[in-house]
């Protein structure tokens, strides 16, 4: 078909054929077993408990930010579970298979994994950790807490919204199918030109990337002009620009970013695609095509997407650290101003991916400046986090923990960033395990602020506290396998190690492989922990219940409302006169205030139109992996008419009328009183420029020498 | 410095909305369209990025180059069809101000009539450069010149689909706060596919055949 294919094709099942289900293959038979049994198992007892129509009613085509957020989640949580699967995979690989006399089994010299099966784990693990699981978590958070932030009941579009989620969703199957049918490519998670053409891989692996990563591109595009017309067009009354949450602002430049690069990558992959569909000559070695041209696309996307992916990481934390040192941020503006600037020099800097490409002295100056510069934002932003704890309140619960071990992370990060941006250096280290650990360190920093704002953001969703006991505990464990893990890793790196070893000829480096592979089972604790707070934190929830104000100090307009969060979020909308207004409401006694009178709301209504789409993009992805043409046809019809279909239908929404609002509230406001009132402190320490408020009742700070006000009152 | 409002007096501030806070839904609507159409234009400058790179002489690699088949006058025919389809749905539009929908009806058939022809030389062209055993498999710059014409046939391919559903959603439903939006984003979405194949005429066809 269209080119010539190893293996056979047939016009009903396009390559698919018995021999691509790996029956015979020691690890994955087993895991096939057992993922059936467990979705047997699930299936049942959502059956023999009756909630399918719950499920459908309730989640399945919802268009309710909340839940979708949850669900992005979940999502995300699944697969950073897969790809820790994939790491523990990996690390044991190379901490066995190290010196010639090193044993092997299930058909591989050495270690356990033949060098095919762990070019694919590798590959598996990067593009799963990046896109989907750091991507779905973050965008899972924008999801839940913009709208309630700018103080909006909900997003501008919903129902794209749920459609961004089901594509996203879509695209994880995807992957997880490419387990038990076929393969996976084996070309890294950013591919190598020309390794990923038909000719030098024949079989399905590179198609399933290649449409994997088209389809969260797709997701996350809808998902970043959702959230960015919500943040423009949805504010309540008096949010002003520069009054606006920070985390909103880090979610608004993230999302500039992910609009305007996630269509190279599209492009990037399409292209790979015409030359695996069609054959093309883009990226071929020969008649004309381009190998770097390739590297060059992918990483216009790639470097912007390591940003579009830290930057909300750090909005989280801009929310945690003031919250926790009762204190304003500090910096407001400067804050903004750098998350702004990131995104705008992500885009300048992508050729430090490949100075090896070998592009000339001129070129990999400017370009290695260019990198150097964002160190500057960075840092004014580390700074900014330093000054809001210095001289506050600290309280190191655990969401401040897992804030603090992000901003140790960064520190390692950025700094080994800036070395591997000096081209001379670079040529040195570049696809060495010291870039791997440098990632490394970036990407825990976005984990570490995910497990904060688990921790943070939890109880406003769920209305009850997470076992703090559980989170510190999972904290230390979760710590101690990252140091045990990359820095010896580090060290590799400077030894010459290269990334992506299926086989470790030097046996110098075994002691460390030991340790990383120590700290990997120390990982695996910390999971375990992770379970063991999920449950306790379930179990004990009756104790753990919260108000509105779930930390007693808080800022941010989320805070107001009740926990957890009706789904309108608001019954009035609230009308915003400063920065930091839950705080300030609070300091001025007026944070219980009640709107007195209610009016109707219009919400829109669910909808399985989403999900359905979702579904069928699924199969058009696997149609197209497995070239079946006439399924490919069909779905592709199929998503026309039900978005034609939709179009007619339109929906005019509901009304929740003024009675029925007051009456929720109400009740929601009865279960807050069983709970008893919140121990509040009042006031917060305040220092130099960085106040977003003045409370009235307190002499101006120029008279008070750095003494009494805010600073004193430890208690 | 302190933030703006540090001076509201906490006692008589406004706290819950009283103004029946309403949003623009059909400026939301283009507003978000116009973010999508950002990012397909995004999408045509990374296509013509990969044809820059590819439009050298050793990317035809001694095999046919635009200059061999391109004829500007048929690609310019091309164009009017184009211009005058977007023309033709500005006109719909201004039927729409004054709520007359056979105006609009007729300028959205116009439009649609116009953009079929566009298609229809577009696939004759290729169809022409299939007769002369030119494919994307011909060479890299070959590859670049196809998939980025076609990659904008398709567009216009998907707009015509739309113009149809346009059509019966003003016949069936009239002017809906909902079809209004549509109508518009149609029209931004029209107008930018126009504004791209200048550049595709310009640097694609003109540069290529006289280079
Ligand atoms: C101060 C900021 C940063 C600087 C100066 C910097 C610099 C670099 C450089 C020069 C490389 C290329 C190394 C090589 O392959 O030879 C690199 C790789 C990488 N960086 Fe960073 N970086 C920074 C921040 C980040 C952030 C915030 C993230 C992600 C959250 C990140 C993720 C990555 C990834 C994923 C790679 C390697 C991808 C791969 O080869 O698979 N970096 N960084
Ligand atoms: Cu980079």
């Amino acid at each position: 078909m269209l080119v010539d294919l190893a293996g056979g094709w047939n016009p009903m099942l396009g390559r698919l054929a018995w021999s691509q289900i790996p029956y015979d293959n020691p690890i994955l038979a087993p895991l096939f077993v057992a993922v059936v049994i467990g979705t047997i198992i699930i299936l049942g007892l959502i059956t023999y408990y009756g909630k399918w129509t719950y499920l459908w009613k309730e989640w399945l085509t919802t268009v309710d930010h909340k839940k979708l957020g949850v669900m992005y989640i979940i999502l995300g949580l699944v697969m950073l579970f897969r790809g820790f699967i994939d790491g523990l995979m990996i690390r044991t690989q190379q901490a066995w298979a190290v010196g010639t006399h090193s044993s092997g089994v299930f058909g591989a010299t050495h270690g356990y994994l033949t060098p095919f099966h762990f070019g694919q784990v590798y590959s598996a693990h990067g593009l799963i950790m990046i896109l989907l699981a750091a991507t779905p978590l973050l965008v899972g958070f924008m999801n839940i807490i913009v709208p309630i932030q700018i103080g909006a009941r909900d997003m501008a579009y919903p129902y794209l919204n749920a459609l961004g989620l089901w594509i996203t969703a879509a695209a994880g199957a995807l992957i997880m199918i490419s387990l038990f049918v076929g393969d996976f490519a084996h070309n890294g998670w950013f591919g190598y030109a020309p390794i990923f053409e038909l000719q030098y891989s024949p079989g399905v692996g590179v198609d399933y990337w290649i449409w994997t990563m088209e389809l969260v591109a797709l997701g996350t595009t809808l998902g970043g002009i959702n959230i960015l017309a919500t943040i423009i067009k949805m504010r309540a009354p008096g949010m002003s620009w520069g009054r606006l949450p920070i985390f909103v602002w880090a979610s608004l430049s993230a999302n500039v970013i992910a609009l305007t690069s996630f269509p190279a990558l599209q492009v990037a992959l399409g292209l790979v695609a015409a030359d695996r569909y069609l054959g093309a000559h883009f990226f071929t070695a020969g008649l004309g095509g381009n190998l770097m041209l390739y590297t060059n696309l992918f990483w216009i996307w790639g470097h912007p997407e390591v940003y579009f992916v830290i930057l909300p990481a750090f909005g989280m934390m801009s929310e945690i650290f003031p919250t926790f040192s009762e204190k304003p941020l500090f910096g407001y503006i400067t804050m903004v101003l750098a998350s702004l600037a990131i995104a705008g020099v992500s885009w300048l800097v992508w050729l430090h991916h490949f100075f090896t490409m070998g592009a000339g002295p001129y070129v990999n100056s400017a370009f290695s400046v260019a990198t150097m510069l964002v160190g500057i934002p960075t840092g004014v932003k580390v700074f900014n986090w330093a000054f809001t704890m210095y001289r506050g309140r600290l309280t190191f619960n655990a969401a401040m923990l897992w804030a603090i071990g992000a901003l140790f992370l960064l520190l390692i990060g950025g700094l080994t960033g800036m070395m591997l941006a000096v081209p001379a250096i670079n040529y040195m280290v570049h696809n060495s395990v010291f870039v791997v650990a440098h990632f490394h360190s970036m990407l825990l920093v976005i984990v570490y602020a995910i497990f904060a704002s688990v921790i943070y953001w939890f109880p406003k969703v769920f209305g009850f506290k997470l076992d703090e006991f559980w989170a510190k505990t999972m904290f230390w464990l979760f710590s101690a396998g990252t140091t045990l893990v990359f820095v010896p890793m580090y060290m590799l790196g400077f030894m010459g190690m290269t990334r992506r070893l299926d086989y470790v000829f030097n046996t110098a480096w075994h002691p460390y492989l030991l340790v990383m592979e120590f700290g990997i089972v120390v990982y695996m604790i910390s999971v375990l922990a992770f379970f063991a707070l999920l449950y306790v934190s379930i179990r004990d929830h009756a104790k753990n219940r919260v108000g509105t104000d779930a930390w007693g100090t808080s800022r941010s307009l989320e805070w107001l409302t009740h926990s957890p969060v009706p789904f309108y979020n608001f019954a009035v909308l609230p009308h915003i006169s400063t920065r930091d207004e839950v705080a300030w409401r609070r300091d001025n006694g007026i944070d219980h205030v009640q709107p007195d009178h209610y009016e109707d709301i219009h919400m829109p209504n669910n909808t399985g139109v989403a999900i359905i789409l979702g579904g069928l993009t699924f199969v058009l992805g696997f149609a197209l992996v497995w070239r079946i043409w006439w399924l490919c046809i069909l779905s592709l019809l199929a998503i026309m008419a039900l978005v034609i279909y939709r179009s007619f239908k339109g929906d005019p929404g509901y009304i929740i009328t003024a009675a029925e609002l007051e009456e929720m509230e109400k009740d929601a406001m009865r279960r807050e009183a069983q709970i008893g009132k919140q121990h509040y402190r009042v006031g917060g320490g305040v220092l130099g420029d960085a106040i977003a408020y003045e409370r009235s009742d307190l002499p101006p700070l120029a008279s008070q020498p750095g003494s009494s006000v805010g600073l004193d009152h430890r208690s | 410095m302190s933030s703006p409002a540090c001076n509201v007096d906490p006692k008589t501030a406004e706290l819950w909305d009283k103004g029946h806070y309403q949003y623009d839904v059909i400026s939301t609507r283009t507003l978000g369209y116009f973010m999508y159409l950002l990012s397909d234009g995004m999408l045509f400058a990374t296509l013509f990025a990969a044809y820059g790179v590819l439009s050298y002489q050793h990317s035809y690699f001694g095999g046919p180059t635009p200059a061999d088949f391109v004829k500007p006058w048929y690609t310019f025919v091309q164009t009017m069809a184009l211009f005058l389809s977007v023309l033709a749905y500005g006109f719909g539009m201004n039927a729409l101000k004054h709520k007359n929908k056979s105006g609009v009806i007729s300028g959205l058939l116009a439009a649609f009539v116009l953009g079929v022809l566009f298609l229809m030389l577009d696939i004759h062209d290729m169809t022409h450069l299939a007769s002369l055993g030119i494919s994307v498999a011909t060479s890299g710059g070959m590859s670049a010149f196809i998939v980025l014409t076609q990659v904008h046939a398709t567009h216009i391919f998907f707009g015509l689909i739309w113009i149809l559903v346009m059509m019966a959603q003003v016949m069936i439903k009239g002017f809906t706060t909902e079809v209004v939006g549509r109508l518009l984003t149609l029209r931004m979405f029209w107008h930018l596919q126009a504004i791209i194949w200048v550049f595709v005429y310009v640097f694609v066809y003109l540069w290529g055949y006289m280079s």
